[in-house]
């Protein structure tokens, strides 16, 4: 930092701080537009097949498996307690709901477990 | 029967052993486990033998492959997933060598039997209940019981978290074991009709012309299918490195 460097009379020798800070503030934010544009062009190619595809099969999954496991774990009480139905029909109906909270979840409409949790 | 899109996922004998009334039987899908890791050992250990301060390719594609789920595991659980990152490098590398594996024509797919993924969703899940109780003890529990809920509701609340919880191993293995499945099956039935439109008679010269049309589809599907191959193997390992962060930081 020199003393004088934001007096004129330094101008014609060197750029001045300001002008340099300006210049790189200038380079980034055309940098920041480039890698933008990259990123956008990106998800627009890849969007078409594979990611939708992926998605689709992410969140049938979710939803089914909450399901199943809704239903064994209803089927085993069942089994175990001698309740039949009861156990199937209340399990049933707490998988679908496990289910449609995964798929919310895979979906990033609500929050993480984790990340519930920790805001209190 | 040739055209048959799902006798390729028989499970034959190869050896047959029995113990105790149990069939261990050394199967062609066992015989691909071990090809899987046979491969993916042979290509980490001779890529990495020749410890160069300047990789060559093949140590550059191996360095990659650290890199890459190294930095996964990082932004999913930090640092402290580190202690983590042998079980999710092994379980990647056999993933994704079994996938691609399974695209060689007439090699068995491993990752296409149900029980196969299961196991591995099922290691992944184990070492999450077992960590997260060694390391939080009663705390971990704390999972299955939101703050900010009226106390009233944790009997609705809890068992259907437990579920969700439960889901997810489920939900990992059936997603790669659909996926490839699926992929396999699409491709042996486009690639049949191949063959079913020059045989058939009363078409002509139409059979052959029009069989291009299902060869284009084919080649296609190839492509994409090792697309899915890779996407399948990282996104179980994402959810692997995910569920993997619940065990290390369960209630904050």
């Amino acid at each position: 930092m020199s003393p004088n460097e934001n007096e004129p009379d330094v101008q014609d020798a060197r750029p001045t701080e300001a002008e340099l800070s300006e210049r790189r503030s200038r380079l980034a934010r055309a940098l920041e537009e480039k890698t933008t544009q990259a990123e956008s062009r990106k998800n627009v190619s890849s969007s078409g097949t594979g990611q939708g595809f992926a998605q689709a099969m992410k969140l049938s999954t979710e939803f089914v498996a909450g399901v199943l496991v809704g239903a064994v774990i209803g089927w085993l009480i069942d089994k175990g307690f001698g309740t039949s139905p009861w156990g199937l029909i209340v399990f049933l109906l707490l998988g679908f709901v496990a289910g449609v909270l995964n798929v919310l979840r895979s979906a990033g409409l609500i929050a993480e477990q984790q990340d519930r949790t920790r805001d209190g | 029967m040739a055209n048959d899109p799902i006798s390729q996922f028989k499970i034959t004998k190869l050896v047959p052993i029995e113990v105790g009334g149990l069939d261990l039987s050394f199967t062609n899908s066992s015989l691909f486990m071990v090809a899987t890791t046979a491969v993916v050992a042979m290509f980490l250990i001779m890529s990495t033998s020749g410890r160069g301060l300047v990789p060559g390719r093949w140590q550059s594609v191996a360095e990659m492959s650290y890199e890459f789920v190294a930095n996964t595991l990082r932004n999913a659980a930090g640092n402290e997933g580190m202690r983590f990152f042998p079980l999710v490098f092994s379980l990647f590398m056999f993933v994704l060598i079994a996938n691609l594996l399974g695209m060689v024509p007439y090699f068995f797919t491993v990752t296409s039997h149900l029980i196969v993924t299961f196991a591995l969703s099922m290691l992944v899940i184990g070492t999450v209940m077992i960590y997260g109780f060694a390391k939080h003890g009663a705390k971990f529990l704390k999972l299955f019981m939101p703050d900010g809920v009226p106390p009233v509701l944790y009997i609705l609340v809890t068992p259907i978290e437990i579920i969700s919880f439960l889901s997810r191993p489920v939900s990992l293995s059936v997603r790669l074991f659909a996926n490839m499945l699926a992929g396999h099956i699409t491709l042996k039935v486009f690639a049949g009709f191949v063959t079913s439109l020059i045989a058939a008679e009363g078409l002509g010269i139409m059979g052959p012309a029009l069989s291009i049309l299902p060869l284009a589809m084919t080649v296609a599907i190839t492509g994409l299918e090792f697309l899915v191959s890779f996407l399948q193997a990282y996104v179980f390992t994402v959810l692997t490195c995910m569920y993997l962060n619940d065990a290390l930081h369960p209630s904050h």
